[in-house]
């Protein structure tokens, strides 16, 4: 049995690994459908034939695209991202602070949201069809119908244009006091946890409800027990699964949101030097920061994959 | 004395997908004594299982007990609060479910779930608890009574699932327990041990039970007082032996006269030529990689060979996970068969049906089961009809019309369903329909897997009526599966019966109803009879039990 | 969600008010778009208020944009844009996902095996991302928007039209249809579709409603339609920076989107029922 489960988990992490190198293929060829030459654009139209062709192989560009993707990916795998094309510096060197200020704030927000909405998640599958079931699902339904930068511009309009708690659209880098990072981090946190929440709090409701509908559910409140032990005792354990899964599913919302967040709060984090090098079209810099957002998705996914076939006693 | 349970005037009212409520219980009125088994039978439909639920307060989501009261030992279930109707469900009345198999919490231990109803209601300590199962789980005689609890659900048979279900219903020495149809679920030879143990503690404890089965057979051996249903009402309530000898209503006795045995009779086409039309020789099919050996992993049928005459219909028997639904699939070329061969008058078939002409195609059908799900749920009866006639004939316009109406003339459905969809069916109309679709290909021979068995016992024998019928007047051939032994004899002219993937024993009723082998003979002496005293005279060889039965 | 219906004896529907409000609202966008250019008060490009920012008034019915242009020209205008990429792009993903799900689920082999690794592993590319990637390789005219947002919603209905037919194609009647000799394109659209057409609409509504987020989003961040042209999320994107002072030119194009894609939940929400137990 302990080998089987083994089994199973290898498979998974075999298959997220395959999955990634699909992934890195489709980001590697997506960006190298760019029309014009690289090299031309690089040193603009100015530049004489022999610069560009120096250039060209200096850059590899003359080689099949395959061998190219070859070389990229090897390099991935050695921790080499390449050299941006805009200011000549290692991507990795770019990419290192900022990187820890994603996490941070991917934290934080999970720290709230997963909590938030397992609690909310629940009990509102506890009582089905209830108003307090009804009023959770029409919040719901509205967060993840509206673009996440409407919540973010909602909560500048509320916390610093109404109400003038916080401070609007800035970051200052150099904070001194605990309360200035409670006030510079708080509207970012509070925007990526509702759009997180939303779809966390749909997704964790549907899981338990499908659980509750069971005969042994049913069984269980034919033996006498509460509603309230029915759901926790019974449906609970064996809504680990999906629910890990749920969860996993709507934190990788938090990849969209973050984009969106860190451009509007202007925070200096991998999604905002990932959109910043969109408008220089930095290729190495973009290839990079998607792989690592996609290495996180798969991360998240997978963790829940196996978090689900533990908690399922019919392999363990 | 006081009756333990009165239902007075009972109705329950259900919503329906577009919100409207329609009654499904119509003013029902039933007692049972302390000590007493009543047993609710009828079709699907009729009820049964939701006045039982009744008497734990209990009404499935989107039902409603709108009207009336259900008095358990003085209590009005109706007029309590949730809270209330806790405290008398596990402790005073219990609940044995139809498939134990999901009414068992997969992702905790046996025995936490039979002890829970103890620590629910505050008992006695966990450890006294864990003994008093032991003792119940050896008095329903299951293997290992001490280390069983031990183990997770899925870690145990059918039968001895629907045995811990009962124990866990005993443990609070309730003074009711509801059976809703605990042993349809299982095989004909795993249920007799399951019926005996039901009926041992329930006689030895003088627990009241009440008991929901359409099987009336089965319900003879165990209950005393029987309330026959149909549509929400009674239709008749006496005494086991009363309604057994002298039923008085006109419903009760075609339930009961659908258990007399009625001989296949002669068959009509004896008088033509003996031509084998199916002859299948060596047969092996399964699922699975394949194994260097060329051979499927596992191996569903073994070395089949059977060969059936023209005119002529072979049955097969045997219970689930035999290979029968494995052999008719071969045949029928959806799951090809990896060695032996299969010829259809007098030529051979590939054993895939993608390879097979459309003309070998036609002259052999299948029908399925489950109605449900044989029939295109978009689709109208019409269309559902006038495909094989184009397809296989080329029908169009007029002529495909007049065809359609013709057959569903010869299945006995009306005019007026031919632009319905399936959904607007019964039971019985569908499965007309899909016997319909087969004869509309105009072919040698149907292979019918279970078609009888989704459905009640009047409308089955009212379909093998039909089957009949169209044999004597198309000259068909059937090759009839099911683990419906009475349903098999009515039919057939020879019984194959199979066991673990192979065939044990072939049988012509016409010269010897009496079975050889000993799995036959099990099997055979497995089939419930009408005679309430059949379970306690029946005699089975230790030995046997052993060899064949698992749980 | 709701308990007050309409019934309509006649054709044997229920379809209740909050659907309806859903698609009053999604007909009047698709009208507007449609009208467009007949219907703008002032010429979009026209600067016609010498404040920008400007707040509601009789003259300028949503005020004026940082430019100082009429506000509701440019909502209506860019409702043609917001409505007609979106949906240009929810064809291309929803056909060809779903007849590619339909004829994996019904062919199944390596076909189905290599088709669905492959779907998924670009499923598993987060949405916006891909839009970052390809605004950044291909740039964003409208052409390219529209291939890429269909493209990078063809995995999930893929992956949907997939799982439905999958679990049509184990029912016995497909079965049947086979043993009789039938086609896959008989069997995929005579059989499997006709079943799953009604979830694939839904499915259809919902792909819409994530299709209109993702342009928004990317044209909130300027990657999405450029300039001369807007959509709705480039109107916020131009308007942002009258977000301190409350100006209805940023908080109008929002209101715009989120009735436009509440509504569409709303009307699958609540989609018309057919009454199925007339004669019960």
């Amino acid at each position: 049995m302990r080998n089987y489960v083994l089994g199973l988990i290898t498979n998974r992490l075999g298959s997220a690994a395959l999955t990634l190198l699909i992934v890195s293929f489709a980001v590697f060829f997506a960006t190298a459908m760019l029309p014009g030459d690289t090299a031309t654009i690089l040193l603009g139209q100015a530049a004489t034939p022999e610069a560009v062709a120096g250039l060209r192989a200096a850059m590899h560009l003359d080689e099949p695209a395959f061998f190219r993707f070859a070389r990229w990916l090897f390099g991935l795998l050695q921790g080499d991202l390449g050299t941006s094309y805009v200011n000549n510096v290692p991507v990795a060197e770019l990419i290192g602070a900022r990187f820890v200020n994603t996490m941070r704030l991917a934290g934080i927000v999970t720290l709230f949201a997963v909590p938030l909405s397992l609690t909310l998640g629940i009990t509102a599958a506890m009582f089905r069809g209830s108003v307090y079931d009804r009023i959770v699902t029409v919040l719901t339904i509205g967060v993840i119908s509206v673009p996440e930068f409407m919540i973010a511009t909602s909560a500048v309009l509320l916390f610093s244009v109404y109400l003038k708690w916080l401070p609007a659209l800035s970051f200052a880098s150099d904070v001194t006091s605990f309360w200035q990072v409670l006030k510079i981090y708080a509207m970012p946190v509070i925007t990526l946890t509702f759009v997180v929440s939303a779809q966390m709090i749909r997704m964790t409701r549907a899981a338990v409800i499908d659980t509750i509908n069971t005969p042994y559910v049913e069984a269980a409140i034919l033996k006498g027990a509460s509603r309230r032990r029915a759901v926790l005792v019974h449906a609970l354990p064996n809504a680990v699964g999906p629910i890990a899964n749920a969860i996993a599913l709507s934190l990788s919302y938090l990849v969209g949101g973050v984009i969106i967040v860190e451009t509007i709060f202007n925070y200096p984090g991998i999604a905002k030097l990932m959109v910043d090098g969109v408008s220089t079209r930095d290729l190495p810099l973009i290839q990079s920061c998607a792989i690592i957002f996609c290495i996180g998705y798969l991360a998240l996914i997978t963790f829940a994959d196996i978090v689900a076939i533990l908690a399922n006693p019919r392999v363990r | 004395m006081a009756n333990l349970v009165e239902i007075r005037d009972l109705k329950v009212e259900a919503k329906t997908d577009s919100g409207r409520r329609i009654e499904i219980i119509k003013g029902i009125d039933l007692d049972i004594a302390p000590g007493e088994i009543v047993a609710l039978i009828g079709e699907s439909g009729s009820g049964k299982t939701t006045i039982a639920l009744t008497i734990m307060g209990y009404a499935r989501p989107g039902c409603r007990i709108s009207g009336g009261s259900v008095t358990v030992a003085g209590k009005d279930m109706v007029a309590l609060s949730e809270r209330q109707r806790a405290n008398v469900r596990g402790l005073e009345v219990s609940y044995v479910p139809q498939s134990a198999a999901a009414a068992f919490n997969p992702s905790k231990r046996i025995i936490d779930q039979v002890i829970e109803v103890t620590r629910i209601h505050q008992l006695m300590p966990p450890a006294e608890a864990r003994e008093k199962a032991v003792s119940l789980f050896r008095a329903l005689s299951l293997p290992d009574p001490d280390g069983i609890g031990n183990r997770y659900p899925h870690q145990v048979s059918g039968g001895q699932l629907q045995r811990l279900a009962a124990a866990m219903a005993l443990i609070s020495d309730p003074k009711l327990v509801i059976f809703d149809e605990p042993t349809t679920a299982l095989d004909v030879t795993t249920q007799i041990e399951v019926l005996r143990a039901f009926k041992a503690v329930m006689k030895k404890s003088g627990i009241a039970g009440v008991y929901v089965s359409h099987d009336l057979a089965v319900v003879a051996q165990i209950a005393d007082r029987i309330v026959v249903l149909r549509g929400g009402e009674v239709q008749e309530v006496a005494g086991t032996n009363e309604i057994l000898a002298d039923a008085k209503h006109p419903y009760t006795r075609e339930l009961l006269s659908a258990f007399e045995p009625k001989p296949r009779g002669e068959s009509i086409v004896a008088a033509l030529e003996r031509k084998p039309l199916l002859q299948v020789n060596g047969l092996i099919a399964g699922y699975g990689p394949v194994q260097p050996d060329g051979l499927p992993l596992v191996k569903a049928v073994q070395e089949a060979s059977l060969s059936l005459e023209r005119g002529r219909n072979l049955g097969i028997i045997g219970e689930s996970g035999c290979g029968k639904s494995t052999l008719a699939r071969s045949i029928a070329g959806i799951l090809p068969a990896s060695a032996g061969q299969l010829t259809l008058d007098g030529r051979e078939l590939a054993p895939s049906a993608r390879q097979r002409s459309r003309e070998q195609l036609r002259e052999l059908q299948i029908v399925f089961q489950h109605a449900d799900t044989s029939l295109n749920p978009a689709k109208s009866i019409e269309e559902i009809l006038g495909r094989p006639l184009k397809f296989y004939h080329g029908m169009k316009g007029k002529a495909r019309d007049t065809r359609i109406d013709e057959l569903m003339d010869m299945v006995r459905l009306p005019k007026a369903l031919r632009s319905r969809t399936p959904a607007e069916l019964s039971g019985g109309q569908k499965q007309r329909v899909n016997f319909a679709r087969a004869l509309a290909a105009e072919p040698k021979l149907i292979v019918c897997d279970e078609i009888t068995s989704a459905l009640d016992t009047v409308v089955a024998a009212a379909v093998i009526d039909l089957l009949k019928e169209m044999q004597r007047e198309l000259s068909l051939s059937y090759i009839f599966i099911s683990h419906d032994l009475s349903v098999v004899e009515a039919i057939c002219d020879e019984i194959v019966v199979m066991y673990n993937g192979r065939k044990v024993e072939e049988i012509t009723p016409a010269i010897s109803k009496v079975p050889q082998h000993p799995y036959s003979k099990l099997l055979f002496s497995s089939v419930p009879k009408l005679d309430p005293s059949w379970l306690d005279r029946l005699e089975r060889d230790p030995e046997l039990v052993k060899t064949y039965v698992q749980g | 969600m709701t308990t007050s219906t309409t019934m309509s004896r006649s054709t044997g529907y229920r379809f209740s008010w909050i659907g309806m409000i859903g698609f009053a609202i999604i007909l009047f966008w698709a009208i507007i778009a449609f009208l467009a250019p007949h219907i703008i008060p002032y010429p979009v490009g026209e600067i016609v208020d010498e404040d920008y920012f400007g707040p509601m008034s009789s003259k300028l019915l949503l005020g004026s944009d940082y430019l100082g242009r009429d506000m509701l020209s440019r909502i209506i205008m860019g409702a043609r844009y917001t409505v007609g990429i979106s949906l240009a792009a929810v064809c291309l993903a929803c056909f060809s996902g779903a007849a590619l799900g339909m004829a994996a689920a019904v062919i199944g082999g390596w076909f189905d095996t290599v088709l669905s690794r492959f779907l998924d592993a670009l499923n598993s590319i987060p949405s916006k991302l891909s839009g970052l990637v390809v605004a950044a390789a291909v740039g964003s005219s409208l052409p390219v928007l529209i291939i890429m947002l269909g493209v990078i919603y063809i995995p999930g209905a893929y992956r949907f039209a997939r799982s439905l037919a999958v679990n049509v194609n184990t029912m016995d009647y497909i079965t049947v249809a086979r043993t009789r000799g039938e086609g896959i394109p008989y069997v995929v659209f005579s059989e499997i579709l006709p079943n799953i057409i009604g979830p694939l609409l839904a499915d259809f509504g919902i792909r819409f409603v994530f299709i209109v987020l993702l342009l928004s989003g990317l044209s909130f961040l300027g990657l999405g339609v450029q300039p001369p042209y807007a959509d709705w999320g480039a109107l916020v994107h131009e308007n942002i920076g009258g977000l301190p002072f409350g100006a209805p030119a940023v908080i109008v194009p929002s209101l715009a989107i989120a009735s436009l894609t509440i509504s569409v939940n709303l009307l699958i929400d609540n989609l018309p029922k057919k009454i199925r137990d007339r004669s019960a």
